[in-house]
This record gives structure tokens, sequence and C-alpha cells, in this order.
């Protein structure tokens, strides 16, 4: 017996010894001497995805379409001008510590490093942003991110075109006004916002204060805890509160729960409307025939029939639409996963047209991004006609005036069922500035003169 | 060279070990490559992403097994003690901004540790499982009432907190700017002097009668320890430094935060921590932090080194298995924890 557990003993630290040296001298000398060589004429593009963990259903196809814009552009184009994209994905489960350090980890990769990052979360971009003009890599939060952070004079490292939550939560506004029959009848009304309590969710709050004073609606605010699977006592307080209008902002999982749950309450769908991360297919198709005539927000078209789709389709699939579909081809977010793509190459190109066509580095891709003017014709050369509005980025204005949609879910697919709508700038901009001026001044950071900036 | 000695001295008691001469060259040897070869050699990505967390989380832990190893007290509540921490640091950064950085860091763990001792009350009625729960409930507590109240995040329109740029001894230590080096010096300085403070505090007449508590706690009130005092002690000093990990996790790792830093999950890894490195051992609370930040990271980087092409989250989900399983195999080969399979082995090996 003595013997035996002698040996146990003897086995068992002989085992941890060789897993602890192992493991640190192959840590050791891989990542010290950084990963493999790339070949030098390479553009490197670091992918922050989550296709594992509670905001997978909106994180894969995300993912897949921004994936399969730049696999489009390396396999039929061989590249930008002949600088092959190099891409690396590296999955955070949307956890903000884990987005930081692949951030760390890929920054550095290919011949000029990470040129520009697009983190897909709010939190990570909230740690980026500080980061980025020390680390000379751009951060695109198309769409999310940090509102304030689209005073380019300010900020001139960060980029949040093509709209922001607080634009869009302007929108809403002018939306749900219209549909009252005009702005003046929103006064005495009750709008509540079920968010994401992190600072996504509570991104739009601002704006939908202000509003509310001035237009004399009644703002209700109601926090679901991440990840957002128990929400029957939000809802059930909902039922209480008989709310106007309902205001979705939520991510991954609490998406379709909170479908369920306003289902579950026989919520009026018609007036519930979720935020641009909150409207895809699948948020809605786990509620069923619940979900019919629920609305979100977006900043470009569903569905694949734009020729680039077909061009994907051809290129990438060989026309196999089951296997596109495989890999959510045409579904919401796949849209906007290429739509991100597509800012993001032709920023690359607009630098290019300054820089010279080789690999060019983050400083470089942010003069792109600050120079891009993607315009109706451009649109229309990318097969993209009529997806998205054109967009103009100048020194002051990361955001370009970034109109708004609405589209309905009909239970099979979601359909354009208003105008493009323009934020309120009158009121959304002030604000914007007022923010960026606040976290100068936190910070000590002196605005930059755009008038000096060429 | 007293101190060294004094040190050395220390590392062989615990250890218990034949050998004086190889401890202080290995003592000397691992202090001089921390301070010195680490910052010249490392890359960024390896301070910023692997050792910065590790010694932060390796203070965490350490607050952590003063409570539960040394003192027999569950808590999960750390997290949220870790929360109180950064908070009041980031509100006394930014209410007085002249206000020596460091000298925040160390003021935030008081506040922490007055949090901690009010909910360590309990603990004189209930114990073990009953007693997590009650700390799992300050844990739930305080991270609703800092996301709840916008005076906590100076009425952030987002609820983040950010690390304000400031300096020590004009050197920038917070803030973006703050060079990675720096900030792993901070780091490593800090945890330096609390493993030392903790060295000593367990072989002093508190850090005995938290172990007579732990073993039996109606002995240890027999013999004459005051139960009321000795516990909230433990709660007091290790929610202190837990609070001062939480500054820490902040100012010097993340530069901004929200509230969902500090969840639930940070409480579980930090137990995990000191389960797995050893329960009631110093060195095991910085073994188990370099598990348990180290592991995942490392099995993230295996796939490119061993030139396996997986997609990212097949890669991810097999990473998850093989460091649950590594827990639950090291957990069988030696349930007290990774500082005695290394304390076994060197006696095995007779170094």
């Amino acid at each position: 017996m003595a013997f035996r557990n002698g040996l146990r003993r003897g086995m068992s630290g002989v085992l941890a010894a060789a897993v602890v040296a192992g493991g640190l001298s192959v840590a050791a000398t891989t990542t010290l001497t950084g990963t493999e060589a790339q070949a030098a004429d390479e553009q490197f593009i670091p992918l922050l995805v989550y296709r594992t963990g509670p905001y997978a259903p909106n994180g894969i196809p995300a993912a897949n379409g921004a994936l399969d814009y730049y696999s489009l552009i390396n396999e039929r184009d061989g590249g930008i001008n002949g600088v092959t994209l190099a891409f690396e994905e590296c999955e955070y489960r949307y956890d903000t510590k884990l987005g930081v350090e692949c951030y760390e980890r890929l920054k550095n990769q290919g011949p000029t490093g990470a040129s520009i990052v697009m983190p897909l979360s709010t939190g990570v971009t909230y740690q980026l942003n500080p980061r980025a003009p020390v680390d000379k890599i751009p951060v695109h939060s198309m769409g999310y991110g940090q509102t304030a952070a689209s005073d380019g004079r300010v900020f001139p490292w960060t980029f949040t075109f093509p709209t922001t939550y607080w634009s869009q939560a302007s929108a809403f506004i002018k939306f749900v006004g219209a549909q009252e029959g005009g702005m003046e009848n929103l006064a005495g009304k009750t709008i509540v916002l079920v968010y994401h309590n992190s600072p996504y969710g509570k991104e739009p709050i601002p704006t939908l204060q202000v509003l509310a004073e001035k237009l004399g609606y009644t703002l209700e605010l109601l926090p679901v805890d991440h990840p957002g699977q128990e929400q029957r006592a939000t809802w059930l307080q909902i039922r209480k509160i008989r709310p106007d209008w309902t205001f979705l902002w939520g991510w991954g999982v609490m998406n379709q729960v909170a479908l369920k749950e306003a289902a579950a309450i026989a919520y009026d769908m018609e007036r519930l409307i979720g935020v641009w991360w909150s409207s895809s297919e699948s948020d809605v198709v786990p509620a069923g025939d619940d979900a019919i005539g629920y609305r979100g927000g977006s900043f470009h078209s569903p569905g694949a029939g734009f020729p680039l789709h077909d061009e994907i389709l051809q290129t990438l699939y060989g026309g196999d639409a089951a296997a596109a579909a495989e890999k959510n081809f045409g579904e919401v977010l796949y849209n906007r996963g290429l739509l991100s793509s597509v800012y993001t190459t032709e920023a690359i190109r607009t630098a290019q047209a300054k820089y010279g066509n080789r690999p060019l580095t983050g400083a470089e891709v942010r003069w792109g991004l600050e120079n891009l003017d993607l315009t109706e014709e451009r649109l229309a050369e990318l097969g993209l006609a009529g997806f998205t509005p054109p967009v103009k980025i100048t020194c002051e204005d990361h955001e370009g005036n970034g109109p708004v949609i609405i589209q309905q879910w009909d239970g099979q697919n979601w359909n354009i069922v208003s105008d493009w709508i323009e934020p309120m700038q009158d009121v959304v901009r002030p604000m914007i500035e007022a923010a960026a001026a606040q976290y100068a001044e936190e910070n000590n950071i002196t605005p930059r003169d755009c008038s000096q900036e060429m | 060279m007293t101190v060294l000695t004094y040190i050395t001295d220390l590392y062989n008691t615990f250890f218990a070990t034949r050998s004086r001469a190889i401890n202080t060259v290995f003592v000397t040897v691992i202090s001089l490559l921390a301070l010195f070869a680490v910052p010249t050699l490392a890359n960024e990505y390896w301070l910023q992403a692997i050792l910065i967390p590790f010694l932060i989380f390796a203070l965490a832990a350490l607050g952590l097994n003063l409570l539960t190893g040394f003192a027999g007290q569950l808590s999960l509540g750390t997290g949220g003690f870790m929360a109180v921490g950064a908070y009041s640091a980031f509100k006394m950064t930014t209410a007085w901004p002249e206000l020596d950085i460091i000298a925040v860091f160390l003021i935030s763990g008081f506040f922490a540790a007055g949090v901690g001792i009010l909910f360590g009350l309990p603990s004189l009625r209930i114990k073990g499982f009953y007693l997590a729960v009650a700390t799992l409930a300050a844990q739930f507590f305080l991270i609703w009432l800092f996301n709840r109240v916008p005076w906590f995040y100076n009425d952030n329109p987002s609820g983040t907190i950010t690390a304000p740029p400031r300096t020590f001894a004009g050197v920038m230590i917070t803030g973006p700017e703050a060079a990675a080096e720096v900030r792993y010096l901070v780091a490593l300085v800090l945890l330096a002097v609390f493993v030392f403070f903790s060295w000593n505090l367990m072989r002093s007449r508190f850090g005995r009668a938290w172990m007579a508590v732990r073993d039996m706690d109606v002995a240890a009130e027999i013999v004459g320890i005051p139960l009321l005092r000795t516990k909230l002690l433990a709660f007091g000093v290790s929610s202190y430094l837990c609070g001062v990990a939480g500054a820490l996790f902040v100012f010097l790792y993340l530069g901004s935060a929200e509230t969902i830093a500090f969840d639930v999950n940070i409480s579980f890894l930090v137990l995990f921590m000191i389960i797995v490195g050893g329960l009631g051992s110093i060195t095991g609370s910085i073994i188990g932090a370099a598990f348990i930040t180290i592991l995942p990271i490392f099995l993230t980087n295996l796939n490119p080194i061993l030139g396996i092409d997986l997609a990212v989250d097949l890669a991810k989900h097999i990473e998850v298995i093989i460091f649950g399983g590594l827990i639950i195999v090291i957990l069988i080969l030696e349930p007290h924890g990774m500082a005695r399979l290394i304390q076994v082995s060197r006696e095995r090996l007779r170094i």
C-alpha cells in the first residue's frame, strides 16, 4: 500500500512538472518569437468573432458575412489592387476581457500589423478607443460602440459610420411619432426601453431622455442583466405599465427570449421595435409565428437579392444555395458583416490611392477611413445599388449622418416598411460634441483642429 | 541582504526542503528575472494579456485564500469585493486627481475591507455552504448597486468607469499611454509586498487563530480565541486584498470596465484558482492563478503552434473540454492542489 501510494505520488509529481514545464516552454518559444511569418505583400485584418456562448446566434452570421466578402475579394480580384488580404479569426465569446486579449494577440501580425479593428462589441470598443491612438490602429465600430466617438476631433482613431445608437434612437422616435400621426401626439404617451444592462444597452438612454423632455412622452427603463435568459419579471412589468411603444435593445439570446416573453403576455408585436442588433433571423425564428409583425431598425437592406450576393454565391459556393444558406447567406446579420467588410476594403482602397498599392499601416488606413466617400455610383459598381445609402466621412464627423430604415418580419422574411429616416441631427450632434468634450477633458486630450488636416 | 535571507528563510519553512543554498539561489534568480528580465524580454502581448492579469488574479486569489484556505470561511463574493475596490479607486481618483495613484490603490482596499466585514457578519451564525450563499448575495447586491446608482460611475451615459491617466514619481502608470512594462512592475511589486505581508501574518498570532478557527471553531473558542474578532478580521484582510486587486484590475489591466467585468464568474474563477492551487497555501494561490489565467490562453495558442487548422468555434469548445478535464485530473491526483503536487515532486527529486 505504501509502495503504491509512493508510486502514485511520484507519478503525479512528474506529471505536474512535465505539464507545467512543457506548457510554459512551448508557449514561451512560440509567442515570444511571434507567430509564423507572413508574406510581405499582404494586408492583415484581424477578425474578432464570437461563434460560441450566449451571443453566438448573432455572432455567427455577422462573422460569416464579413469573412465571405474578404474571401471574395481575394478569390475574384486577387486582393485589393494586387495586395492580398490576410485575415485571422479570434474567438472571444463576446467577453470583453477575451476580446482585448484577441486584439493584443493579433495587433502585430502581418507585415504592417493590424490595419483596422472591428470589435463587434460595444464593451470591447470602449476598451479599444483609448488604445487606438497609442497603438495607431483605427477602430471601426459600425453602428455600435461609443457614440461620442463620432466627434473626429476628439477621437481621430475611432469611426462610427454609417450611423450610431443616438441617431437610431432619434429615428425611432421620429418613426413612432409618424405612426401616431405627428410628433405632437407623442405627448402623454409611454415608451418602454428594454435594454441589455451593459454599455451597449445604456447607450440610447441619454437621447431618449432628452427627447422625452422635449416631446413630453414618459420613458420607462427596464434593464435586463447579461446574458438575458431570464426576463419574466421584465415583461410582467411591461404588462403592468401598458406602454404605447416598447423599444428592445438586446443582443444574443436576450432577443429571442424577449420576443417569446412578449408573445407570452400577448404584447402587440406591431408596437415592439428592436434595435438593429435585435432584428435578424436568429432573433425572430425561435419565437415562431408569434414574432410576425415585429419591427426593427437597420442601416442596410435584408435579403440576398443584390448582384454582390450572386457573385458570392457563384465564386465562393459554386452556385450551391443550400451550402450558402448553411453559412447564413443573405440573413440580416450576414449582410451587416458583408457591409462592414465593404467599408473596410473601400477605406483601404481610398488609402491606397494616396499611399500606393502596398500593405498599409494602421495610420494610413485611418486616413482612408477619414477620407472615405462611398458614393451611389461606387455602391452600384460593388453590386450594392440601393443596399445602403452613400456615406461620406470628414475629419469632424466620423458618423456620416446615418439615416435609419425600419424593417418588419412577416414570418418568412424581413421586409423594408419605411423610407430612410434622417435622425434628428440638431439634437444628436450637439450631444455628441458635449460628450466628446467631456471625454477630452477627463482624459487630457486636446481636440485637433480639423482645418489643419489634409 | 538580511531581507533576502529572511525571504529565503520563510520560503524554506514553507517548502520544508533540504538545501538552503539552492533555495537562496532560486529565490534570487526568480526575483531578478521577474524584476528585470521579464519586462525587457516579454513583448507587449505577454505583458498585457498574460502576465498583468496573472499578477492581479494572484493577488485576488491570495486574498480569498486567506479567508477560505486559512480561516475556513467559504466566500463567493470575491467579484463584488473587487468591484468595491475598483469603484472606490475610481471615485477617489476622479474626485481628487492630485491624490497619488498608488495611495489610491491602497486606500481603496479599505473600502472593500469595510464592505467585507459587513458581509462577514453572518459568518458568526452560518457556516460552509450557507455562508457561501450569504456571500453570493453580497456579490449580486454589490454589482446591482454599482450598476444602478449612477453616482458610482460619475453619471457616465454608458455606465463604464475609465482609468484616467495618472503618474507616480513622474512615470505614467495608468491610462492608455502607460507602458505595459510599468504596469507590470507596479502589479508585481504590490503582489510581492502583499505576499510578504501574508506570509508573516500567517505565522503571527492572527494567522494561527484563523487556522484554529478553520480546523474547529468550537475548540478555538474554548482555548480563548474570540470568534467574532477573528472571523471579521479574516473577512477584512481578505476583502482588502481583493479590493486592491479589483482596483488594479481596472487601472492596470482593463483600462475601463463595466460591472459585468466583476460578475459572479470572477468569484468562481478565483475560487477555482485557490482550489486548484491549494487551499491554505500562499504559493498555491499564485500557482492556481497562473494555471487558471495562463492555461486557456496557452490552449488557444496551441492550435496554430501544432499547425492544426481548426474552426475557431470548434477550437474554443475543445479548449473548454481540455481545461475542465485538466482541473479534474489534477484534483484527482492531488486533492490538496498544485502547491502540494510541486512540494511532493520536489521531495521526490531531492531538491
